[in-house]
């Protein structure tokens, strides 16, 4: 009845499990009752749960982000202190099959259900607003991906609580993840969470890709795109073109572990290899999906915050291009030393060194654009300065790796993971944070506290360097990633400094949650009533904050980039029509977390071999999306008096603003 | 509306052109193969090129790709995208492994 | 997958009550929001094109590895997947005609035409059938062999997208007769074209790499 699932499956005994699962427990109850006390249930379901709005799954999926992050760094923590407490022959107090869980978890967390909701939130939110249409293509399958990436999410959560999590490392390596080598069910949460929330990802490229390629404002042009929404669609190419093959390579391994198949298996004729082939022709496309769109960001940042035109707007368009197109063929570099011929190694050294010259590129172009501008230092543009200098080490340390001579004494070692966060971190994590206070007034129509947010800044910025910079030490003196103690003397004091930065980073993660308490509680001083905040180059400036749900009144009109600059200068902004046409909207729809919901049980049933679950579930899923199929009321009118009455109050906050500052 | 959409959806006799072409490049690797005539490069070859062709068959008559108007150019240009990719990652990924093989062979 | 999903962007201008109307009827979506759906179903065949790309890429890598078992040579039977490639080549332009038929509005002929294609499909299916289950019941299932489990997997995969299509040709046989022919039914009928199409160009890749390279 209940397959492998048994009482033995919930860690009782272990004590840091069931603390954090007492935390999580009473935080929820504390917002159920919260939510019941205020009556919200209704408006949750309503307004949230089962909106279609790009910009209400933008934000949710960024608070998916931010308690992921939360999760992911608390792992971060753990694994950080025990390192510097376990060395000198002591055992720490984290047990191997346990300090492997949160290893893994850390990694998947961090980089499936953290960075990409964060920048599939950020994408969500700006690029329907900077091109200037009302919604993406297919609403309600922007909202099935938001619950499907919520699925995934639930199901590497709930294996806290029930069972365990795969100790394979993030990326799963056969053997070691076949059913000889890891029986357990940790390798099966770790399949179905990434599956399903994988799927999830490539309909959102598909939908993004159909919106920025069918649904542009009248006159703009593929290149008059604002520059994020086309970083942005570099990825989603790139997610299109990737994500099948994790969607690929996980199905075998799901086949090799419940069906005896002999895909990656040690015997049989199996080869291993070309799971790991597999997995990185997806995983190294999808750090390029992870840091484009934050390159689009810095973009933004630069060009609104010098008051200046982005220098070298093709230039930027093309190399991120290039990038994306390189991205293809050069996945081989992660495993350099699993013994393919000189050749294969020396095409793939080389065709790493030659993708950092379209980054090299971008770099200049924004050097380029800070020059004789007039840099307003905001939180947004100091993360920008962080990640210019921050990256292009983790970029250096990265063509060193690519030497695969050089890679052969470093691979898997601390220099590696030194060079990834490196990246990932100084990269995309900091563009994102970026991102976030940027287009923060944009979405909650206050602006974001900056005492505070200066402060996050330089804690992640000096605790960054602290934690990571010992790393790259520690690679060189021979230290190897994924080691649960040591006893080399002459590692200890690097491992104690890391430990004091990770501190400092978790220092600046509370500045934020404070930043946001400050923010909130002082809305009424920062109220963005322009929807303008920054002086704006690009179209989703021209709606109020928060924008109109239906987002523009009126099509703008647009035959240049820096639309919105265009708009102010000749005096065409915020033109007040003589009448208003009815607009055409999509209607919310539960069926969306209703599919992810059934998904999510489908995908625990598979977990623990419930099989009729899976069957009820799966045929649950069908019969939802064939109902929502056949639905008629899919969408209403808005009609004009309402669109005046919303449009005349933005229009009146704009011109009392404007008298004021006169 | 549906006058804007015929012109992509062909004819009958474009659908006849296509499947006869198909017709013929199916038939002749098979053929090609179970007469078993033929020495083996030339035979993997021609089933090969056989395949590319009768592809683009299948793309122009069946799928209605094309270059002369601007939907059509969309989709054939997405599709050489990913047929690009596909070269890519397959092609790449046999060397590699064909190479790795070599190695533990000696 | 996103046919449901029509959501027009365009307004278009209306006086409010006769917007109003227009929002009830059945058939409302205008061209824009079709062609926009079968973009999208075309991107996400080309996801599905890549997925396919990774199975020929490991059945590539792994058809030799018969680990002392049968090979390709040994257990593919040509004449039987010639057949196999004609049930879905007649299938092909038997559903062209009825996409000829559903845009002359002719709803029998559209029905009889997605029924003959139906069967034809059923027909590849049966025989795919019979053919696994005969190599798993002479001890050739996917569990003997990586060439094996390669090969059940690369072509189980194109016959279970196919079984998809199948159900979903079911299930617009019946829009298509409780309905008819409106926009949006029309517009399905189009991504259901593009997907059995795009099948069949992948099983020239299964008979060509698979089948006939592996009896060469």
């Amino acid at each position: 009845m209940l397959g492998k699932l048994t009482l033995d499956a919930i860690p009782y005994h272990e004590p840091i499990i069931v603390v954090t699962l007492a935390v999580v427990g009473v935080v929820g109850l504390l917002l159920a009752v919260a939510l019941t006390k205020y009556k919200k249930w209704g408006y949750l379901w309503r307004e949230w749960i089962t909106s279609v709005d790009h910009k209400r799954l933008g934000i949710m999926y960024i608070i998916l982000a931010l308690v992921m992050l939360l999760r992911g760094f608390a792992d971060a923590i753990m694994m950080r202190t025990q390192l510097a407490v376990a060395t000198g022959g002591a055992e720490g107090y984290l047990p191997p099959e346990h300090y492997d869980q949160i290893f893994t978890a850390h990694g998947v967390i961090m980089i499936i259900f953290m960075a990409m909701p964060f920048m599939i939130g950020l994408m969500n939110i700006v690029v329907p607003m900077q091109i200037g249409t009302r919604d993406v293509a297919f609403p309600f399958l922007n909202n099935l991906s938001f619950w499907l990436a919520v699925s995934g999410a639930l199901l590497v959560n709930i294996s806290l609580g029930v069972g365990e999590f795969a100790k394979t490392g993030w990326v799963a390596y056969p053997p070691l993840s076949g059913l000889n080598y890891s029986p357990g069910v940790g390798v099966d949460y770790y399949i179905w969470a990434l599956q399903i929330s994988g799927i999830g990802t490539t309909l959102t490229g598909v939908n993004f890709l159909a919106t920025v390629i069918k649904m542009r404002t009248p006159g703009m042009k593929l290149m008059h795109m604002p520059i994020f929404t086309w970083t942005c669609t570099w990825a989603n190419i790139l997610i299109v073109a990737s994500f099948p093959i994790l969607t690929g390579a996980l199905a075998m391994l799901t086949l090799d572990r419940y069906l005896d198949f002999h895909f990656f298996t040690n015997d049989l004729g199996g080869n291993s290899m070309m799971y790991i082939n597999l997995f990185w022709a997806w995983g190294h496309p999808e750090v390029y999906i992870l840091v484009l769109p934050a390159f689009g960001i810095f973009s933004e940042v630069i060009s609104t915050f010098t008051g200046k035109r982005l220098f070298g707007y093709k230039s930027m368009v093309l190399a991120s291009g290039a990038i994306s197109v390189l991205g293809f063929i050069v996945w081989l570099h992660h495993f350099f030393t699993m013994g393919s011929s000189a050749n294969v190694n020396a095409f793939f050294g080389v065709t790493t060194m030659i993708i950092a010259v379209p980054t090299g590129v971008k770099l200049f172009n924004w050097l380029f654009t800070m020059y004789r501008g007039r840099l307003r230092f905001t939180t947004p543009v100091l993360w920008t300065l962080g990640f210019m200098v921050t990256f292009t080490i983790g970029g250096m340390t990265g063509v060193l790796l690519s030497v695969p001579g050089a890679d052969y004494v470093l691979h898997n070692s601390l220099f590696l993971i030194a060079h990834f966060h490196n990246t990932i971190i100084g990269g995309a994590v900091f563009g994102y944070l970026a991102g976030f206070a940027y287009w923060f007034p944009k979405a909650m129509g206050y602006t974001l506290d900056e005492k505070w947010g200066k402060r996050a800044f330089w804690c992640w910025q000096i605790g960054f360097y602290c934690a990571f910079m010992p790393l790259y030490v520690l690679g060189f003196l021979g230290m190897t990633r994924r080691l649960n103690h040591s006893d080399n003397p002459d590692w200890n004091i690097w491992l104690y400094i890391a430990c004091v930065g990770a501190f400092i980073i978790a220092l600046g993660i509370a500045c934020q949650l404070i930043q946001l308490y400050v923010s909130y509680r002082n809305r009424e001083q920062n109220r963005d009533l322009t929807g303008d905040p920054w002086n704006g180059h690009t179209l989703e400036w021209a709606s109020a904050s928060p924008p109109q749900f239906y987002n523009f009144a009126v099509e703008p009109k647009v035959d240049d980039i820096d639309a919105f600059t265009e708009m102010k200068e000749r005096g065409h902004a915020y033109h007040r029509p003589d009448s208003y046409a009815p607009i055409h909207m999509p209607k919310n729809t539960g069926v969306g977390f209703v599919m992810g919901m059934l998904l999510t049980a489908a995908g625990f049933g598979a977990v623990w071999h419930i099989w009729w679950l899976v069957i009820a579930a799966l045929l649950g899923t069908l019969a939802a999306f064939l109902v929502r199929c056949y639905d008629n009321d899919v969408d209403y009118y808005v009609q004009p008096d309402e669109i005046e009455r919303i449009e005349d109050a933005h229009l009146t906050a704009v011109q009392l603003d404007n008298t004021l500052k006169a | 509306m549906s006058s804007q959409n015929d012109a992509a959806h062909g004819s009958v006799k474009s659908y006849a052109v296509g499947f006869l072409l198909s017709v013929v490049l199916t038939v002749v690797p098979f053929w090609l193969v179970m007469s078993g005539g033929f020495d083996k490069w030339t035979t993997v070859i021609t089933i090969l090129v056989f395949a590319v062709v009768q592809i683009a068959v299948h793309l122009k008559y069946f799928l209605h790709l094309t270059l002369t108007n601007e939907e059509g150019r969309l989709n054939t240009l997405t599709f050489l995208f990913s047929a690009l990719i596909i070269v890519l990652v397959v092609g790449l990924s046999i060397w590699i492994i064909y190479a790795s093989n070599a190695m533990m062979m000696h | 997958m996103s046919t449901s999903v029509l959501i027009p962007e365009a307004p278009v201008r209306l006086a409010p009550e006769q917007a109003h109307d227009l929002s009830h009827e059945q058939d409302h979506e205008h061209h824009d929001s079709g062609s926009n759906t079968l973009f999208g179903f075309w991107l996400y065949l080309m996801t599905d094109c890549l997925l396919f790309a990774s199975a020929f890429a490991t059945y590539a890598v792994l058809f030799m590895n018969t680990a002392g078992g049968v090979s390709g040579k040994d257990i593919f039977e040509l004449d039987f997947v010639l057949v196999e490639t004609f049930a879905l080549l007649f299938s092909s332009i038997t559903y062209g005609f009825a996409m000829l038929a559903a845009h002359k509005q002719n709803r029998s002929a559209t029905l009889m035409w997605l029924a003959v294609t139906f069967c034809l499909g059923a027909v590849f299916i049966g025989m795919e059938v019979y053919e696994f289950n005969h190599l798993i019941s002479h001890g050739h299932g996917p569990q003997t062999s990586a060439f094996l489990t390669a090969f059940f997997s690369l072509v189980g995969m194109h016959g279970l997208h196919v079984t998809a299509g199948l159900i979903w040709m079911l299930v617009m046989m019946l829009e298509v007769s409780k309905r008819g022919l409106g926009n949006r039914t029309r517009t399905r009928l189009g991504c259901l074209s593009l997907f059995w199409h795009f099948l069949d160009v992948v099983w020239i890749c299964v008979f060509t790499v698979v089948y006939l390279m592996g009896s060469v």
